[in-house]
Parts: structure tokens; C-alpha cells; sequence
């Protein structure tokens, strides 16, 4: 299989920051529709990888290829147009904006000066944003100021804002962190839905939530890969336990 | 611009200037510095910085007018007095303006902004309405006036060696406040993570007050260190404050070795041109080559790399 | 929800909805008909004068308080164009007749004193009323289009980009004073008279600017709201609130900063040149540091988020500065310093701030009291249809 087969190649990725490699010499592979978790000690620089593929971070050396482009040469908005979602570890939403206006202002439209003047709200816009509200569990709230929601049902905006924008990789950086045991299970019940058509990395500490969605997890560990497979390998993994259960 | 000059003139033209500028870089060092661990610290941009050094100047001209009515014995040892009055009265108002007004800012860059031009205001009318809307100047004591001759062409004045020596001691004790006392521990953990620190048992509030009248402490010293090249008026500190936070943004706020570095180049710059040109034209090149070098490098000069 | 469900007209973007058309009209009435009725020809000039600071704080409006990008240089646009208008009048003023015992006649006064032979070229197009115009706005859009690239697109925002416009600001200043020769230096460019040979000295031509000035100024709070109102608006919302969530969703941020900020350029010239022909000269004392941070406290005090209450705000404070200065010199500095500290202490959202919590719950209680059958206030985003 080459490189190009999949949809997410990322090969040789180093950042250092002043000195201190944060990722090393990273190489990984995503498929289409495949579900990916990475796991980590802190500090591992999970959230630095997913910072890197989204261009929030610029990398030392190294290649992210994306359905065969490279976006360490793209800006932000360029890679979320090539296909890339990102949601980030705390809740970032537009807290002045209502519910509607946030899931509005990411539709994959009228991203421009001059497109967002011309944009006029039509009938289909409105269908698809309550159709949206209506997957995330805020369809009564979409006159709401976000600021006003609560911690769990900002989690669940920033996941539709997006779903709207139809990803074809979504990464999640911990999803559920911060939620009510009923809040998480409608979140995992949401993923799963969520996730049937497109490629998700997930970083997430709840190993009950790994095993529930996680086809393949990649152990980091000081910014290298410990381990990767499918879950039972990894935890039966010798390094793995070292890392987290030795010392 | 040089046509007109010998090599060695423009030498000698430079080293003179070069002296010259030191008192201007003192001033820019001294109020920079100020700013530069307020702004670091508290995320407050200080616009009343400028009347904290005023403060200090009028405290220089009081004391020495004191000493020359007074005690005119000791009057050649009357700036060593007005330097402390100053440090200590600026400090003063900087603790009590840090409880009334900015502790209620934190973290609200653009309006601790808006906040402290609107006391910078309020200064200069009140210091219009105590000392006048006239400059006044201070009489330096015999040991501080004229200058060393190197050359024949050069002149080394002696107070701007004084302050400058006056400068390093006081930037060198603030480094070893910052980076080898327990307070500046405390300071630099406040800064990274007020949570944390306040969990360890440092009173954040408390390490941020003394840290603002720190700030305007040395901005008075500042100010005595200005009676020598400027008369003191009710708006002079005005005139200083855009281009101290150049130096301040221009240095790269979080580096104070960056801040150093950039008042020098920029009280040179402007101390030499103004040799060639007029001094409003010296001061326009020199602020449009700031601006333009922070256009191109928006971090400034010196800052370091991380994850943010 | 029913609130999503109509979908608004684009021209409807332009007046907002009932409490913001109804807010226009009161605004549109006092500046159109109640201060012309009630003011004699010098106070209504003061006036139109004041209002020529409204074009600055509703660009601020858009900038600072939709956007959060806060720019301490307005100044360097207002004055930018206050002196093309300017310079267009000074030559007509300079015709080779009125200037015949210059030693160089036909170029402007101050020039001849400062020993100036020939008009510099960048005067030449100011010969050309079609040309000045454009340039009126062209010169300081473009100034801050260059600025905001500059800037916006190295992710220079917030104090920095505030310090600079304000180094901008002060660097402007120093240059058109140091410059006498080519700009009138610290005395402006003066003794303005007449426009393609209209004497805009007289008391009806000043009465006719104000009008001139009243209307654009409506126009331009409607264009104003038209941006604020179409997703352009939220999009700057959402940039105040968190630019990088926007930049993650595929939008490139710094286009939208430096459009707002182009926008607020293009107001605030208007705004100077109209003040050039009002009051009849441009000097550098519009340019420089301390106006320009004045033109932010204009819109502070009447609301940053509100158009109309900035234009309020431009009035009342300019207002209360003559009243002041004429008669207690020593209050005003205080006063304004006082009014800075307030703005950010204890009324944020200025006078608009204070109408929408205290006295429009108070209005709509009076209405629904006497008119019960009347239809619930209309939500901003279902106007129109």
C-alpha cells in the first residue's frame, strides 16, 4: 500500500520548541473512515499532533500529506477547506453569538469579504442548521446566547458547528472531559453517529470511552510512538503498562 | 545625509551623539523597564507612565529647591535624596492607583488602556494646578556639570555618565529582584499560572501591587534621571510614552535583555540623526524604522519560541 | 424559533429592526429638523462640526466594537481626509491673482514663506475637485489598507496593534508639522474660502454643509448597519469572541480585520473632510495622539456596540468639551480623564449600555401597558418579508 491510499499520512513530524522536542520524528497513517484514538501520558504532545495537522503549530520537519496535499505548506483556513475539522480540549464556541448564528457562521459558505455581504439566509440554510440542532441535542436552544448554555451543551455546539462543515477528518481533542455520566453517554451515542461516514482522531483519557469507539489507538510517549494497534494489543502492551503504571 | 564630513569627523560626531543619547537612553531604559514588567505581569498597559515620571521630576525640583534654600552645605548631594523621594513617591501612587483602579482591570489589556490615559489626564491637571502650567528646570550641583575631554573633538558630559552608571545599577537590580529573589520567584509564578501560585501560597494581589509600584517607582527614578535633559512640565510625560512602548513592543515584551537592547538602539538612532536632520525629522525616521522593522517582525526583536 | 424561520430581506440589513428604525428616525429627526429649528447659524456649524466626529465613532462601532480591533490612529484618517479637502480649497484660494505679491504667486502663502518655488506633484491632483474627491477617500483607505496587511496579516492585534496606530498617529503628526513648507506645518492649511467659487463662509453655505454632512452621516449609520446586520457582522463578533475558532473554520480572519478596518478609515475621512469644508481649515492638532484617543472616548461614552448611540456620543461629549472649556479650562482635562475611567469602570456600553438595561425595559412596559393587543417586540434577524 503507498502512502497515498490513505487518507492521513503523517511521516517524520518533529516540533521543537526552543530546543525541547515536543513531537519526534512522528510517522502515522489514517484510513477512510477510520476511528483513531491516541492516548498519553500529559505532556506526550497529543494535543501538539493535532495542533500540527491543523496548522496551529508549524513544524519543525517532518509531512502531513492529506488525501495526497501537504498541509504543512497550507494556513489554517486552507486546510479546514481541503476537509480538516478540529475541535478543541475546552469548549470554543462564540459565547455573543446565539446557538443559530454560531452553527450559521460555520457553514462551509460565504467565507469570504465579499461572500459573507452578499450571503442571504435562505430556506435551505435554516433547514440544515435545525437539522444540526437537532443532532447535537439543542434544537430548543437556538435562540440562546452560547454563553448561557451549559458546559456539556457547549461541548455538543462545538461539535455541530463541525459537523456542519462535513469533515472528512474530524479531530476531536477530549471530547467528553469535563461532562456528566449521562451528559457522556448521549456525547458517545453522538460520536458514534457522527463518525459512520468520515476519519476521526480522538485524543481521550476515559478508557471505557476508547474501548467503545477506538479502532485503532496510538500510544505517545515523550513525543514519540510507545505503541499502536488495536485496543487489547496496546493494553497488554509491556511499554504501555511501564509508562503508566511503572516508575 | 553625511555629505560634507571626513571620516573622522563623522567618527567623533558619532561618539558624541552616541554620549549625548545616554541620558535619552537611560530615561527610555528606565520607564521601559517599568512598563515592561507591569505589562509582562498583569497584562496592564500603563498610559499614566509617563506622569509617574513627571511625579518623579517635580519630586527632583522640590527636593532640590529644598536643599538649595535649606541645606545649600549638602546641596551637591541633594540628587542621591531626590532619587529615593522620587522611587518612593511614584511607588506611592503607583500602590495606591494599583487599589483603587487596576486591580479591577486584570487581564483587560485595551482597557487598562483606556483606563490610565484617563488618569494620565487627570495628572497632568493636577499637576498644571499645583505647579503651574510653566516648565521648570533644576539646578544640577557643581560635580555633575561639565564634561571629560577624550579628544579634542570628544566630550564625555559627567551626568550622563552618572545616570548612566545610575541606570545600570538600578537595571541590575532589578534582574537579581526579578531572577534571583524569592519575590521575583513569586512574581514569575503569579505571571505563569496565577492559579497555581495562589495554591502554593503566594497572595497573588499582593505580588501584583508591589509589582505596579515597582513599575512606577522606577518610572520616578526615571524622572529624576529626566530633569537633566528636559525642563518639567505638566504634559512632558506625554511626550515619552508612545515611544517608550515601542521600545517596550520593539524589544519583545517578555525579554527585559530585548528591552535593553532596544532602548539603546533607539535613543542612538534618534540622538545621531538628529546631528543630520531636525529633531522632529530624527524623530519621524527613527519611529517609521521602528514601526516599519515591527511591521516586518511583529514579535520583536527578541522572544523565544513556545507552544502557546 | 419562529425568529429563524423568516428569512430577511438584504435591504432590510440596512435599517434593523422596529426599536433600531425607530432609533434612526429620532436620530434622523433631531440632526435634521430639531437642531436646524432650534440653534442659530454659529452654534448649527458647531454643531455639524461635532457630527463630523460621528462618521469616526461609527467606523469605531464597526471596528472596535463588533470587531475588538481597537485603533488609537482614527486621527491619521480623519486628518488624511480633512487635508485633500483641504489642499483642493487652498489652491483655489491660491489662484495666481490673489497671490500676486508672493514672490512666487499661484502656489499657497505658507509655502512662499517657507521659501517654496514650485508646488510639490503630490499637490497637483489637488487641482482637480473630481480627483480630491476621490482621493478624499481613496488616500486613507488605502493608508489603512496598507497598514492592515501589514498587520492583521502577521496576527498583530489587540495592544500591539493599538500602540502602533498610535506610534502611526504620532509619527503623521510630527511629520506635517516638521514639514512646514509642504503642509502649513503647525498652523494647518487656513484660510479656506471658496468651493468652485461657492463662498463657503457665508451663513447660508455653512447652513447647506450641515445639511450635506447631516445626510451623509445617516447614510453612513446605514451602511453601517447593513455591515453589522449580514453575516459580515457576526463573523466580526465571532472574531471579537474567538478568532481562532474562526480561523479553524475555514475562514481567513485577517481579510475581515482588514476590511472592518478600511471601512472605519473610509468614515472617518469622510468625516475630516467634511469637517475641512465646515469649519474651514485642517491642522495637524486633528491628527496626532491625544484627538485620536478622544475620538475612541466619542464612541465609548455613547456605546461601542451601538451606531446611533456613538453618533450620540460624538455630539454630547464635543458638547460638553465647549461648554466646559469656555468656562471652567481647569474641569475639562479632569473631566474628560474621568469619563475615560468611567467608560471602562462602571458603563461600558455607554449611553446605549445604559438605554437598552434601564430605560428600554421601562419604554416597553409604558407600550405593552397602554397598547395590549400590540405585537410582541419583532427579534433583529426576522425583519423584513
Amino acid at each position: 500500500m503507498t502512502t497515498n491510499d490513505f487518507l492521513l499520512s503523517v511521516e517524520g513530524l518533529t516540533v521543537s520548541f526552543d530546543g525541547f522536542k515536543a513531537v519526534n520524528d512522528l510517522s502515522f497513517y489514517v484510513d477512510r473512515n477510520e476511528i483513531r484514538v491516541i492516548i498519553g501520558p500529559n505532556g506526550a504532545g497529543k494535543t501538539t499532533v493535532l495542533d500540527l495537522i491543523c496548522g496551529k503549530t508549524k513544524a519543525t520537519a517532518g509531512s502531513v500529506a492529506f488525501k495526497g496535499s501537504e498541509l504543512t505548506r497550507m494556513s489554517e483556513h486552507q486546510i479546514v477547506k481541503a476537509g480538516v475539522g478540529r475541535k478543541f480540549q475546552t469548549p470554543s464556541i462564540y459565547e455573543d453569538l446565539t446557538v443559530f448564528e454560531n452553527l450559521e457562521v460555520s457553514l462551509p459558505m460565504a467565507r469570504s469579504v465579499s461572500g459573507a455581504l452578499m450571503f442571504r439566509r435562505s430556506r435551505s440554510v435554516v433547514e440544515r442548521i435545525e437539522a444540526v440542532a437537532e443532532e447535537i441535542f439543542l434544537a430548543d436552544q437556538l435562540g440562546k446566547r452560547a454563553e448561557y448554555l451549559s458546559h456539556g451543551q457547549k461541548q455538543w455546539l462545538e461539535i455541530g458547528m463541525l459537523l456542519i462543515q462535513e469533515p472528512e477528518l474530524l479531530m476531536l481533542d477530549e471530547p467528553v472531559a469535563g461532562m456528566s455520566v449521562s451528559e457522556r453517554e448521549r456525547t458517545a451515542e453522538l460520536l458514534n453517529r457522527i463518525t459512520r461516514d468520515r476519519a476521526v482522531i480522538v485524543i481521550e483519557h476515559d478508557m471505557k470511552f476508547v474501548k467503545n469507539i477506538a479502532h485503532k489507538v496510538t500510544v505517545l510517549h515523550q513525543g514519540r510512538i510507545l505503541s499502536e494497534g488495536d485496543i487489547n494489543k496496546v493494553q497488554n502492551d509491556p511499554k504501555v503498562i511501564e509508562v503508566y503504571l511503572g516508575h | 545625509m553625511f555629505d560634507g564630513y571626513t571620516a573622522s569627523q563623522l567618527m567623533s560626531i558619532f561618539a558624541m551623539q552616541g554620549f549625548a543619547g545616554l541620558i535619552l537612553f537611560s530615561v527610555f531604559l528606565l520607564m521601559a523597564l517599568g512598563l515592561a514588567i507591569i505589562f509582562g505581569q498583569m497584562g496592564v498597559i500603563n498610559m499614566a507612565h509617563g506622569e509617574f515620571m513627571i511625579l518623579g521630576a517635580y519630586v527632583t525640583f522640590l527636593t532640590s529647591n529644598f536643599f538649595q534654600s535649606n541645606l545649600p552645605h549638602f546641596f551637591g548631594g541633594y540628587f542621591f535624596f531626590a532619587m529615593a523621594f522620587a522611587f518612593l513617591a511614584a511607588g506611592a501612587l503607583g500602590y495606591a492607583l494599583e487599589w483603587v483602579l487596576i486591580r479591577h482591570l486584570y487581564r483587560r489589556p485595551l482597557d487598562t488602556l483606556l483606563a490610565t490615559w484617563g488618569v494620565s489626564m487627570i495628572l497632568q491637571q493636577v499637576y498644571r494646578s499645583v505647579f503651574g502650567a510653566r516648565e521648570v528646570g533644576v539646578v544640577l550641583p557643581d560635580w555633575l556639570m561639565g564634561s571629560y575631554q577624550v579628544t579634542d573633538m570628544i566630550d564625555v558630559p559627567i551626568n550622563g555618565m552618572f545616570v548612566m552608571a545610575l541606570t545600570a545599577t538600578i537595571t541590575a537590580a532589578v534582574f537579581a529582584l526579578m531572577f534571583r529573589s524569592t519575590w521575583g520567584l513569586q512574581v514569575r509564578a503569579v505571571t505563569q499560572n496565577r492559579v497555581m501560585a495562589g495554591a502554593a501560597g503566594i497572595n497573588g494581589k499582593r505580588v501584583d501591587r508591589l509589582t505596579f509600584a515597582l513599575g512606577c517607582g522606577i518610572a520616578g527614578v526615571a524622572g529624576s534621571a529626566f530633569t537633566m535633559v528636559g525642563s518639567t512640565g505638566p504634559t512632558a510625560g506625554q511626550l515619552y510614552i508612545v515611544d517608550t512602548f515601542l521600545v517596550v513592543v520593539f524589544g519583545g515584551a517578555q525579554s527585559l535583555f530585548g528591552t535593553i537592547a532596544s532602548a539603546f538602539a533607539i535613543s542612538q538612532s534618534q540622538s545621531t540623526m538628529e546631528f543630520f536632520l531636525s529633531g522632529s525629522m530624527a524623530k519621524v525616521l527613527t519611529l517609521l524604522t521602528v514601526v516599519g522593522i515591527l511591521l516586518l517582525r511583529p514579535q520583536g526583536l527578541f522572544v523565544v519560541k513556545v507552544r502557546k | 424559533m419562529k425568529s429563524h424561520t423568516t428569512l430577511p430581506s438584504r435591504w432590510s440589513y440596512f435599517l434593523g429592526d422596529m426599536s433600531e428604525r425607530i432609533g434612526l428616525l429620532l436620530f434622523a429627526v433631531l440632526i435634521l429638523v430639531v437642531l436646524p429649528l432650534g440653534l442659530d447659524s454659529f452654534r448649527l456649524n458647531n454643531a455639524g462640526k461635532y457630527l463630523t466626529y460621528a462618521f469616526v465613532a461609527v467606523g469605531l462601532v464597526l471596528c472596535w466594537g463588533l470587531g475588538g480591533i481597537l485603533s488609537l490612529g482614527q486621527g491619521v484618517f480623519f486628518g488624511l481626509g480633512g487635508y485633500c479637502m483641504a489642499m483642493f480649497l487652498k489652491l483655489e484660494a491660491s489662484d495666481p491673482e490673489s497671490t500676486a505679491i508672493q514672490s512666487t504667486p499661484g502656489i499657497p502663502d505658507f509655502m512662499d514663506w517657507n521659501q517654496i518655488t514650485a508646488l510639490p506633484w503630490f499637490w497637483e491632483p489637488f487641482h482637480s475637485l473630481p480627483l480630491t474627491l476621490i482621493a478624499v477617500i481613496v488616500v486613507p483607505t488605502l493608508f489603512a489598507y496598507v497598514l492592515g496587511v501589514a498587520m492583521f496579516k502577521r496576527r498583530v492585534g489587540g495592544v500591539y496593534f493599538a500602540i502602533i496606530t498610535q506610534a502611526v498617529a504620532s509619527i503623521l503628526s510630527i511629520l506635517i508639522i516638521g514639514q512646514q513648507g509642504l503642509t502649513g506645518g503647525v498652523n494647518g492649511i487656513t484660510d479656506l474660502r471658496t468651493l468652485l467659487g461657492w463662498d463657503i463662509r457665508s451663513d447660508d453655505a455653512k447652513t447647506i454643509l450641515y445639511f450635506v454632512n447631516a445626510v451623509l452621516l445617516i447614510g453612513v449609520i446605514m451602511l453601517a448597519r447593513f455591515i453589522k446586520n449580514c453575516r459580515l457582522g457576526r463573523i466580526l463578533v465571532a472574531i471579537r469572541d474567538k478568532e481562532d475558532r474562526l480561523r479553524f473554520t475555514g475562514y481567513d480572519v485577517a481579510n475581515f480585520k482588514v476590511f472592518v478596518f478600511c471601512v472605519a478609515a473610509a468614515f472617518s475621512a469622510i468625516g475630516g473632510a467634511m469637517f475641512t469644508l465646515q469649519v474651514g481649515f485642517m491642522s495637524p492638532s486633528f491628527v496626532g495622539i491625544v484627538p485620536s484617543i478622544e475620538m475612541v472616548v466619542f464612541c465609548a461614552v455613547g456605546g461601542r456596540l451601538s451606531l446611533i448611540g456613538a453618533a450620540y456620543g460624538a455630539l454630547i461629549v464635543n458638547y460638553a468639551k465647549t461648554l466646559l472649556s469656555e468656562s471652567f479650562p481647569e474641569l475639562w482635562l479632569l473631566a474628560m480623564g474621568a469619563l475615560f475611567i468611567g467608560v471602562v469602570m462602571v458603563f461600558p456600553y455607554g449611553l446605549a449600555g445604559l438605554y437598552e438595561q434601564y430605560l428600554k425595559p421601562w419604554v416597553a412596559e409604558r407600550f405593552r401597558r397602554r397598547l395590549p393587543a400590540a405585537e410582541p417586540v419583532i427579534p433583529p434577524s426576522a425583519v423584513g418579508q
